[in-house]
């Protein structure tokens, strides 16, 4: 019973209290599926990941510096790694080559071993990538390249096969019209399909593309959305916008060629157009927030499509003229 | 004119409608059965052709007399078919069906899948071990600062008295353009645990901040229907330093619920009893009401209840995660008008 309604889920979203849950939109079920028998909060889920490979399994980064890996074919839990060292909760977990790359908060990020037999306790390499990170995300196109970001942590794209340096690092927007400094907060990072850019999404409510191609390191797009800081982005099967998130529920397409929204929360529909990607992380609030706006953090997958053209149909509302550069 | 003998104005008015009307419609002088105005007027009065309706007629006054006609027609009507009613339930006695239920709002209620089962595991995990687990697991003991926004106004400063002595263990400070922010690790490092800050526009509070201190949820309530001690018509004496009872009815769904345990977890774990005074917050239609009473068990079956202290109606405008921060915290709950209100029969709480 657990195996195939482990297949046929498409939002995998992690809680608060330890609990995988699986939702079937088509049937509005949920699933829950535990690695010990009962919800403990010191397990709340704080990272989720497809492993590579395909999407047959689910990295889960537990507060308590555990990673889980989860078996959606099967419907449970396979077994777990214990990834010490650095403090906060884990903020990225990619895997490569059978090996487990995670980035915590305080900023260690470490490659592991991950194979079932040995379990060293030492991880093969460890880099140093600043305090205050928010978002580790490794780029599905060449697995070894690693972006971070955080609170006045900015961009930086990491080869792990390469040198300790990282091989972009973006430099801070010029000062406002009133010389001041502005601050640097990304909250989420993607990498767009078919090239090298990357967009990122601040917690000062700016949405910028990075071009590490250019000799320009810095933005080479901003767009802006709202008043509040996006928690979090996830990209549209077309490459061409992404969807963000803010802490107050409201989701925004910013289209990246134009650098504005097309359409915004429509306040008709009954329902929030749901992001579709596999996973997400969320409180254990499940019914709530899935009837509201989601707003907390977004990965991405290749069940976007399912619903994409539910979205993709909606018309544009407004169209602005293009963004200016920083 | 042999209606005229009567001396009532409105069957005089009829007698002239009576007079008037054969006159309308010329053509039919079979009555017809269609139209319930050929009803009340005499048998020899002239029918009106089927499909007419009252409003075709242009005269205000006679338009008027008809409709008044017609309405006192249907109230008899309906009076008799009650009557009959009535007289069938008593004649079936025992055996009559029940009484339908009158549809209200709140039967209407649309399902939600956020009300909470009682039975449901994980919402009694999660609210074991969330932010109020400490006070609810008699670890912590509630100590509340009651401030207002600044430069508050008479009837703001009054009612943060009076519900210092309607919250037992609470502290009335003014403030003095203090920052929240800045308010707030000051309030932590002297074990506060809740704080409650009153807004006030043009001399009266419209506004409630209700926050779980260390970094509990934090709740913004519209207030409305504010009234004092002294607006309270037959209130009784003052409210004395027992710690009251608490009552919460009606909060169902899991927002409701985390709305609910904040209330709870202002007043301490053990009522005295001998004080006899409930404070009640009760949830109607997505408004909370607040009430403080006391209450006497004349007989084993008979209480009276005074009302003592203010009295204010809550409406939920957002929940936030982490003490107050409304630029940059993230919100659990935002009350979105727009798309949320689009339903007369769905509530939130």
């Amino acid at each position: 019973m657990a195996a195939t309604a482990a297949r046929w889920n498409h939002v995998w979203v992690g809680t608060d209290t330890g609990i995988l849950k699986g939702v079937n939109l088509q049937r509005k079920q949920a699933a829950n599926f535990m690695a010990s028998g009962q919800p403990r909060r010191e397990e709340a889920v704080s990272a989720l990941c497809w492993s590579a490979g395909g999407e047959t399994q689910i990295l889960v980064g537990c507060a308590d510096g555990t990673v889980k890996h989860f078996s959606t074919e099967e419907g449970r839990f396979q077994g777990q790694r214990h990834c010490p060292g650095g403090e906060g909760t884990f903020r990225g977990l990619a895997q490569v080559d059978g090996t487990l790359i995670t980035c915590v908060d305080s900023g260690i990020l470490r490659v592991w071993q991950d194979n079932d037999k040995e379990a060293s306790p030492d991880p093969l390499l460890e880099l140093r990538v600043g305090p205050g990170v928010c978002r580790m995300r490794q780029d599905p196109a060449r697995p070894n390249i690693v972006a971070t970001g955080g609170k006045e942590n900015a961009l930086k794209v990491w080869d792990l096969q390469g040198s300790e340096e990282p091989v972009f690092r973006a430099k801070n927007v010029r000062n406002d019209w009133l010389d001041l400094r502005v601050p640097i907060w990304d909250q989420d990072i993607q990498f767009l399909p078919e090239s090298q850019k990357l967009v990122t999404c601040t917690g000062y409510h700016q949405v910028r593309v990075y071009d590490p191609a250019s000799p320009q390191r810095r933005p080479v797009l901003e767009a802006t959305y709202g008043e509040y800081p996006l928690t979090a982005m996830t990209l549209t099967p077309g490459g061409n916008s992404v969807i963000v998130g803010n802490t107050h529920g409201q989701l925004a397409e910013i289209d990246l060629r134009q650098g504005r929204d097309n359409w915004e929360d429509e306040p008709q529909e009954p329902q929030e157009p749901k992001k579709i990607p596999s996973e997400d992380t969320e409180t254990d609030e499940l019914w709530a927030s899935l009837e509201a706006a989601a707003k907390r953090k977004f990965l991405t997958s290749s069940d976007l499509e399912q619903t994409q053209d539910a979205l993709q149909t909606r018309r544009r509302k407004r169209k602005r003229p293009g963004s200016t550069n920083s | 004119m042999a209606k005229t003998g009567e001396k009532s104005g409105g069957s005089g008015k009829k007698g002239l409608k009576r007079k008037a009307a054969p006159e309308e419609p010329q053509e039919a002088a079979v009555v017809e059965d269609g139209t319930t105005e050929s009803g009340v007027q005499p048998p020899k009065a002239a029918a009106f052709p089927p499909g007419f309706s009252i409003s075709e007629i242009k005269n205000k006054q006679r338009r008027h007399l008809m409709f008044t006609r017609w309405k006192q027609q249907q109230r008899k009507e309906k009076l008799a078919a009650k009557k009959k009613l009535k007289k069938e339930r008593e004649a079936l006695g025992d055996k009559a069906p029940p009484k339908p239920i009158p549809k209200t709002i709140d039967n209407q209620r649309v399902f939600d899948e956020t009300i909470v089962d009682p039975n449901d595991e994980e919402v009694a995990y999660d609210e074991a071990t969330d932010e109020f687990a400490s006070y609810f697991n008699r670890q912590t003991s509630p100590k509340i600062l009651i401030t207002t926004s600044d430069r508050p106004h008479g009837r703001t400063v009054r009612l943060c008295e009076q519900l210092s002595t309607v919250i037992p263990n609470s502290h009335v400070y003014y403030r003095r353009g203090l920052a929240l922010k800045k308010i707030i690790p000051q309030c932590i490092s002297r074990d506060f645990t809740d704080l409650i800050v009153i807004n006030e526009d043009r001399k009266t509070p419209n506004g409630l901040i209700l926050s779980h201190l260390p970094n509990g949820p934090t709740a913004h309530f519209k207030m409305s229907s504010v009234r004092l001690r002294k607006e309270i018509k037959r209130r009784g004496k003052d409210p004395t330093e027992h710690i009251p009872e608490i009552i919460l009815n009606n909060f169902t769904t899991r927002l409701g619920h985390s709305v609910g345990r904040m209330f709870a977890s202002l007043f301490p774990h053990n009522p005295q009893f001998i004080g006899r005074q409930v404070a009640t917050f009760h949830n109607q239609r997505d408004y909370i009401f607040f009430r403080f009473h006391r209450y006497i068990f004349k007989s084993e079956k008979k209480v009276g209840i005074q009302e003592l202290g203010p009295r204010f109606t809550l409406k939920l405008r957002s929940l936030q995660k982490g003490t107050f921060d409304s630029k940059y915290g993230e919100y659990e709950w935002v009350h979105k008008p727009r798309e949320m209100d689009t339903s007369r029969r769905k509530f939130h709480l």
